[in-house]
């Protein structure tokens, strides 16, 4: 019996979602009594993981492997998972993640549970917490099988110092062949992601027109932000698709999240309800938002970002 | 070619979450069903594919007999057949195994599902089934075009997108991006009219067990009211982000 934790990565270093989903499966091998091993793929320092708990890194080295495929990277968990036993395979909420459980499942046929928030309340029946219905509510879920495929939430459980052994072997996998061909990725460098950022600006119809979108992303810069916007605001073609966030679109679980010119309609707010700390700032005090909101501030946007700005900016230096 | 549109029936987006029976039912009082958003791009580019390159639409379901307004509303909108399985939906897994044994007696050269539904929101029943069938799979998928045999898709991924490409059978989860919202059809009275005629058919359900089992739900705790800052008065608003809620 063991656990496994998948550690992503992006151009050999390891995400946070790594470090975070390592100290989860450290604190559920405290109760279940079994170790962790982590698995990294083209990762050369793997140092880290021991900080947050792993006592032993499985690590894959190989050329081939250079972009994500669904099929392919399920496919080396899986074989990961049966070279250590594991009963508990713990993997993140990303894009990637994603995409890949369902195929992981199936090949350890394991049950799998999807937006996990928290350790399990119990491991015999093995009880999970997660979320439902976009956000809008947590279900508690028994997992029957033997082996248990659990997606963390991200930002749900924190980053935990630990300490491990971290004793790295490398594994070569059997590369499954592929008939999907990634063609070309096309990837924001050097910029936060909503997917990634530990604080995400977003943007409303309120603030009028993508002309104005130069103080969004100021504010974002100040605060090494992700931007994001309501959904109005991407059908409009103010900013892309990619930045709508809400039920329909991407969700977001950051630890802050400062909503300008939005008003707070139920779908945006179950997208964004599983962040830590939301700010508001909208010229209207009805606005629904206030009332899911931690902070607030009633009034303008064009004069509170600027002052906003220049308050962090003084901020930052002085903190620095 | 021949698609399959997995349709999944979901409470609308404006619906009020509440749950009865100690909290181990969702309570379907007031609550008006729809078809799940994303099944719905799918759907809609479905009919693109029919009336540009010539395909057959078949729509799928695994529900009891409440469910069939949702179908009916797909054959309004052009879909050629519907299949309801008659089974409770239990979880991913179930939908996944019901579905992929159904394809396996009737091949279909594209599956659409959506990238994750509104209610159980697992986002598992496309890569399972796709799991299952050993067919290729994308997900997040925000544009789809076929040539031949040759699908090209395009997903998106955290910051940005990629495209992919591979030969049919193909499984995709389907969103925003494979049509825009402005391309969505609301069945007019024609269309209400053919579906009546069009074939819906009920299948018993196969043979197959759920992985996970649903104990009860619960809402999030109640919030705290807002603490609202002056907009004169931003240092102090930074005050509270950095000392109280430790965010900055
Ligand atoms: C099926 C369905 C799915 C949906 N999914 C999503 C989703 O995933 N995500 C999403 O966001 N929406 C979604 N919506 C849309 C949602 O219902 C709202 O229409 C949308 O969120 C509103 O966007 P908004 O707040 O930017 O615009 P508005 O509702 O127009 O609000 C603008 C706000 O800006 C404020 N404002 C105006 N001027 C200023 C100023 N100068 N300074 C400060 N504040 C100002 C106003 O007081 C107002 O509160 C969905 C709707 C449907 C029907
Ligand atoms: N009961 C169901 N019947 C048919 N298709 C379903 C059902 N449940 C889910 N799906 C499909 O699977 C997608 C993802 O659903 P889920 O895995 O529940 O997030 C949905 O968008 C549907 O296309």
């Amino acid at each position: 019996m063991s656990i496994l934790v998948y550690i992503e990565s992006s151009e050999g270093a390891i995400k946070k979602t790594g470090h975070e989903g390592t100290s989860y499966a450290k604190a559920l091998a405290e109760k279940m009594n079994c170790k962790v091993t982590a698995l990294t793929i083209n990762v050369s320092d793997t140092d880290s993981l021991k900080e947050y708990g792993a006592d032993a890194v499985l690590q894959v080295t190989n050329a081939d492997l250079k972009h994500f495929e669904a099929s392919v990277y399920s496919n080396i968990i899986a074989q990961a998972a049966k070279e250590v036993s594991a009963s508990v395979v713990v993997i993140s909420s990303s894009a990637d993640s994603k995409y890949m459980a369902p195929l992981l499942a199936i090949e350890l046929n394991a049950g799998y549970a999807s937006n996990v928030t928290d350790l399990p309340s119990s491991l015999s029946p093995f009880r999970v917490k997660r979320t439902v219905f976009t956000n809008k509510a947590f279900c508690d879920t028994t997992l029957q099988t033997d082996v248990k495929l659990l997606g963390l939430s991200n930002n749900s459980f924190g980053v935990h110092k630990n300490v491990g052994e971290a004793i790295t072997t490398s594994f070569e996998p059997v590369l499954k062949p592929s008939s999907v061909q990634v063609d070309s990725v096309e990837k924001v460098v050097g910029k936060a992601t909503i997917a990634d950022a530990d604080i995400v600006v977003s943007g409303g119809r309120g603030l009028k027109g993508p002309e104005n979108w130069g103080l969004i992303e100021e504010l974002a810069d100040v605060l090494g932000a992700a931007t994001a916007c309501s959904k109005p605001v991407s059908d409009l073609g103010w900013r892309p698709h990619s930045e709508h966030v809400g039920q329909t679109g991407k969700p977001v679980a950051t630890n802050l999240y400062i909503a300008i010119g939005i008003s707070g309609a139920i779908q945006h707010l179950a997208g964004i309800n599983a962040s830590k700390v939301k700010v508001v700032i909208n010229n209207d005090p009805e606005a629904p938002f206030f009332k899911a909101a931690d902070y607030g501030i009633v009034g303008d946007a064009f004069e509170v970002i600027p002052k906003l700005i220049e308050k962090l900016k003084a901020f930052k230096a002085q903190s620095a | 070619m021949k698609i399959l549109v997995c349709i999944s029936h979901v409470p609308d987006t404006t619906s009020k979450i509440n749950f009865v029976e100690n909290d181990t039912q969702f309570d379907q009082q007031g609550v008006q069903y729809v078809i799940n958003p994303n099944d719905e791009f799918g759907l809609t580019r479905a009919m693109w594919f029919k009336e540009k390159q010539g395909a057959s639409i078949d729509v799928i379901n695994v529900g009891l007999a409440q469910t069939e307004s949702t179908l009916r509303k797909c054959l309004a909108i052009g879909a050629d057949s519907a299949v309801r399985i008659d089974a409770e939906p239990l979880d991913g897994i179930f939908v996944a195994k019901q579905i992929a044994a159904y394809v396996q007696e009737n091949p279909y050269d594209l599956i659409i599902a959506g990238r994750e539904s509104i209610d159980y929101n697992g986002g598992m029943v496309p890569g399972m089934i796709a799991g299952i069938l050993g067919l290729n799979f994308v997900t997040n998928c925000t544009h789809l075009s076929i040539d031949n045999n040759k699908a090209t898709a395009e997903r998106e991924i955290d910051g940005g997108k990629e495209t992919l490409s591979c030969p049919l059978p193909l499984v995709i989860g389907g969103q925003k991006g494979l049509v825009e919202e402005s391309d969505l059809r609301i069945p007019n009275m024609r269309g209400i009219m053919q579906a009546r005629k069009k074939p819906l058919s009920v299948l018993p359900a196969f043979e197959a067990a759920p992985d996970t089992k649903i104990n009860t739900f619960y809402k999030p705790a109640e919030k705290e009211a807002v603490k609202l800052v002056d907009a004169k008065n931003i240092d102090e608003l930074i005050d509270l982000l950095h000392n109280e809620a430790n965010v900055l």
